[in-house]
């Protein structure tokens, strides 16, 4: 396969590299990999050593997956198996937890938007924010688990996914509004006059919508980034449109290049109606990998992860098998064909992990397509999004 | 045969947004900044304490219908800085006050049991009610809940993250990869809690803890509160910070264990504290007057006067007389979205008390609140606060104390300097931490999975009766 060039008249552009840390790994079986740590799944220095590994390899960021229920190859609860990783940590929790032991990743959390508060979301969010020096992000996801609905026991299950997705839309758009609730500049220490705060740089948000009305404001100061990123997994129009309406990044998960050319036009098409400018929404390929150095030692190591499962791993993502250079040639295929950039799904961690920080990474570098070391020490500086004004500041 | 010797127990409270925070100080840092926390929570941990202590609020306080602007304004979100805080200490207990009305009893037990797992057994949770439609315009749930249902819907939930926290015993992950299973059990976590307030039922999906439950703190100091602490807590934040009042509070509370088959160490009382120190008890004096000076300026009198007036008083000057009218009676519409004015049970007798006060003494608007509110519990050099601290507790006034400095970050640093050592010298107080947990520190027990006594068993089944 050839690899695409860039015309010559201008530096290759850099792709973004986020890593999707979950459990183990992806696979259900990369617990029992030799590497594998299962026991230490629920300790603060297993997610500390992955993250330092993943800032090691100068990756954008890492994604922390979350549920409000136990793993289950059921669609609505448990499936009793007791042959798969079972239970998960918080992630907001975890993400604050390996903060102070990174500098320059960012750490992105996955939130349930349909069972939570977006006031207590919003804060946290500005809260890892500031605990990490501007490294925060939020993933939102929807819910229509019936087992996570009996869990919280709040509210019906929403009968459409539209329902959801609205929701979801204001969700979001509270926790911007949140966040910009406080002025950069409110907090003056003023001893003449005695005022802490210039209660005239304190907002309300006054927001009212189908699901939740929220007055602010947050009772969190404004976070280093302003506004810290907001990503999305989609599939589909509906979450195409809620990345487009409202989020920084969104994660695809195209077939092919001329798939991804379609979707980033989707996405693209549909920021434009929105009323977004250029270039403020990315488009990450999401890419469940094998990796390994050795021809064909990837597709074994799958097949024996596949053969202790019981069964095919299938995922909602396409599926790379192979060498460094190989996914190299891919992701360069996807940045032409307009994504700026993947988020990589480890099948096995540590393994496929560190096969991208020390293997993949080097070639991208080679080539000339990935940094050789941290430009920024903001998860939107990563990302070359700029730091947002707050919306009620004045002109 | 003589009373043993009673071990102390001491928490910080970092610096919150009352007045008695100084922020004009030069010395005062940042309310916001990790680095702040990472320096207050390292100060208590070099001094041995047991804990860390966040104050929650989830609205910002308004008075006159202006949001407040003379108190530090702002503060983080309580699980993700305790998260991050795990991560520069190794031994300190992270506690979290979380409030059980605006939160669902599933998301916040996984955040306690997360904290738990990745401090390694440090957490801690001192649940708050809260009902008023004030703070509620902030949530999905709103405000409505009457005053006489929030203990009940505490109760409730308290019970319902128990139910929770229990629901994975500790054994069920094997993770053999040799064998291929990762469970013991294929249905960990299983919940069924059907009352008034939560009808939830399903798995659990945090393995339990490595102290089983978190620590529970209750902080109420109601009939109705006491024996809810009684029933369920591990330690109590009490206001009782006066030798009198506290050894009264020590012995109702700890007089109430019984009925519930619990012994007088399983529940701490910890009231909250300030202090001032000097080379000398004089320099300390000095240095107490001048700290409250800075607390109220005359700004803030005036304003804390409006609390207690409910009324507008704007026009006074700080520096001059009390008022002559009097406060209007009723539901305090001045202040809000602050449990201080609650205080105020009868703000006639309390206006008279102060006008009294005031002119005895010749006080101005200013002098008077200096004079009426928060002075600190402790005043003196290290040798007489080291001995304040030890009489209190060895007169069963306390079993420790929760102490909040006037500064943020560094408030901490001259008693953990001074006072701790001597504490250290006389042998009551820990020289280094013996075990790992905050209930080691605590003297408490882990519990076992199936709790000997389930809290509040009795709300539990009225709030059942009352749903049929």
């Amino acid at each position: 396969m050839p690899v695409p060039r860039t015309p010559l008249s201008r530096a290759p552009r850099h792709l973004h590299l986020a890593v999707a840390l979950d459990g183990a790994g992806w696979h259900p079986a990369a617990w029992r990999e030799p590497a594998a740590r299962p026991a230490e799944l629920f300790t603060a220095r297993y997610w500390s050593d992955l993250v330092a590994e993943a800032e090691y390899g100068l990756l954008d960021f890492v994604t922390f997956e979350d549920s409000l229920s136990l793993q289950s190859t059921h669609p609505d609860g448990p499936d009793g198996r007791t042959d798969r990783v079972r239970g998960r940590l918080d992630a907001v929790l975890i993400a604050a937890r390996v903060a102070p032991r990174t500098r320059y990743i960012g750490l992105v959390p996955t939130a349930l938007v349909s069972h939570t508060e977006p006031f207590h979301l919003s804060k946290a969010v500005a809260t890892l924010d500031h605990v990490s020096e501007g490294r925060a992000g939020v993933r939102v996801r929807v819910s229509a688990r019936a087992d996570e609905y009996a869990h919280v026991g709040r509210r019906e299950q929403p009968t459409t996914a539209e329902e959801l997705f609205a929701e979801a839309r204001d969700y979001v758009e509270v926790l911007k509004r949140l966040w910009d609730s406080w002025e950069d500049d409110a907090e003056i220490r003023d001893v003449a006059t005695g005022r802490f705060v210039d209660r005239a740089k304190l907002h309300y948000i006054d927001f009212e919508g189908a699901q939740f009305s929220v007055k602010g404001p947050s009772i969190t100061p404004r976070p280093p980034q302003g506004l810290p990123p907001v990503a999305a997994l989609a599939h589909d129009t509906l979450p195409y449109e809620l990345v487009a309406s409202c989020a920084e990044i969104g994660f695809v998960t195209p077939r092919d290049a001329d798939d991804a050319r379609a979707i980033v036009a989707r996405v693209n098409d549909a920021r434009s109606a929105a009323g977004r400018p250029d270039e403020s929404v990315h488009v990450f390929g999401d890419l469940l990998v094998y990796l390994d150095d050795a021809p064909g030692a990837a597709a074994d190591r799958r097949a024996r992860l596949d053969e202790r499962a019981g069964a095919a791993y299938v995922s909602d993502a396409p599926v790379f098998t192979g060498t460094p250079a190989e996914l190299a040639d891919l992701l360069q295929e996807g940045q032409e064909a307009g994504l700026t950039g993947f988020r990589l799904r480890p099948a096995a961690l540590p393994h496929d992990l560190e096969r991208i920080t020390r293997g993949l990474v080097p070639e991208l570098r080679r080539r000339g397509v990935f940094r050789t070391a941290y430009g920024a020490d903001t998860l939107r500086g990563l990302l070359g999004l700029s730091r947002p004004a707050s919306r009620y500041a004045a002109a | 045969m003589s009373k043993p010797v009673k071990q102390i127990h001491l928490a910080a409270h970092f610096p919150g947004v009352n007045n008695s925070t100084v922020w004009s100080d030069p010395a005062a840092g940042s309310q916001i900044d990790f680095s702040s926390f990472t320096h207050f929570a390292r100060t208590a941990e070099r001094a041995k304490f047991d804990f860390l202590f966040l104050a929650e609020g989830l609205r910002l306080r308004e008075q006159n219908g202006e949001i407040y602007d003379l108190d530090v304004v702002g503060r983080p979100d309580t699980f993700t800085v305790l998260s991050a805080l795990a991560a520069v200490t190794d031994k300190l207990g992270l506690a979290g006050t979380v409030n059980s009305t605006f939160n669902e009893p599933y998301e916040v037990a996984r955040q306690f049991a997360s904290l738990d797992h990745l401090s390694a057994g440090r957490a801690a949770w001192n649940v708050v009610t809260s009902w008023d439609e004030f703070t509620g315009q902030n949530f999905r749930r709103g405000g409505y809940l009457a005053q006489e249902d929030r203990y009940e819907r505490a109760k409730q939930f308290l019970a319902a993250a128990w139910e929770l926290f229990d629901s994975w015993h500790g054994d069920e992950i094997v993770a053999d990869k040799e064998s291929g299973l990762f469970l013991a059990h294929p249905d960990p976590g299983g919940f069924d809690h059907h009352v008034r307030e939560f009808d939830i039922s399903g798995h659990f999906n945090v393995p339990r803890g490595p102290q089983g439950r978190p620590v529970v703190f209750q902080a109420g100091d109601s009939d109705e509160g006491r024996e809810f602490a009684a029933s369920a807590a591990d330690a109590i934040f009490t206001r009782h910070g006066t030798f009198e009042s506290g050894q009264a509070f020590y012995a109702d509370v700890k007089g109430r264990l019984a009925r519930y088959g619990r012994s007088p160490d399983e529940l701490k009382i910890l009231p909250g504290v300030t202090f001032a120190l000097g080379d000398t008890d004089a320099d300390a004096r000095e240095k107490a007057a001048l700290i409250r000076r800075q607390q109220v300026s005359g700004q803030t009198a005036i304003r804390l006067l409006e609390q207690l007036w409910n009324r507008d008083l704007s026009s006074y000057d700080p520096d001059g007389p009390l008022p002559a009218e009097d406060p209007v009676p009723g539901e305090n519409t001045v202040a809000r979205g602050r449990a201080s004015v609650r205080m105020h049970r009868d703000p006639l007798a309390t206006a008279a008390r102060w006008r009294g006060i005031a002119q005895a003494k010749n006080l101005s608007i200013r002098d008077l609140i200096i004079e009426v509110t928060g002075r600190q519990t402790f005043i003196g050099s290290p040798a007489t606060v080291a001995t304040a601290l030890n009489d209190f507790v060895q007169a069963d006034a306390s079993d420790g104390f929760i102490l909040t400095p006037h500064l943020t970050p560094g408030g901490l640093d001259e008693f953990a300097d001074t006072v701790v050592p001597l504490l250290q010298e006389r042998g009551v107080f820990r020289t280094e931490y013996e075990g790992d947990t905050l209930r080691d520190h605590l003297g408490l027990r882990k519990p076992a999975p199936a709790p000997a006594h389930a809290p509040a068993t009795v709300s539990v089944s009225a709030g059942r009766t009352a749903a049929h």
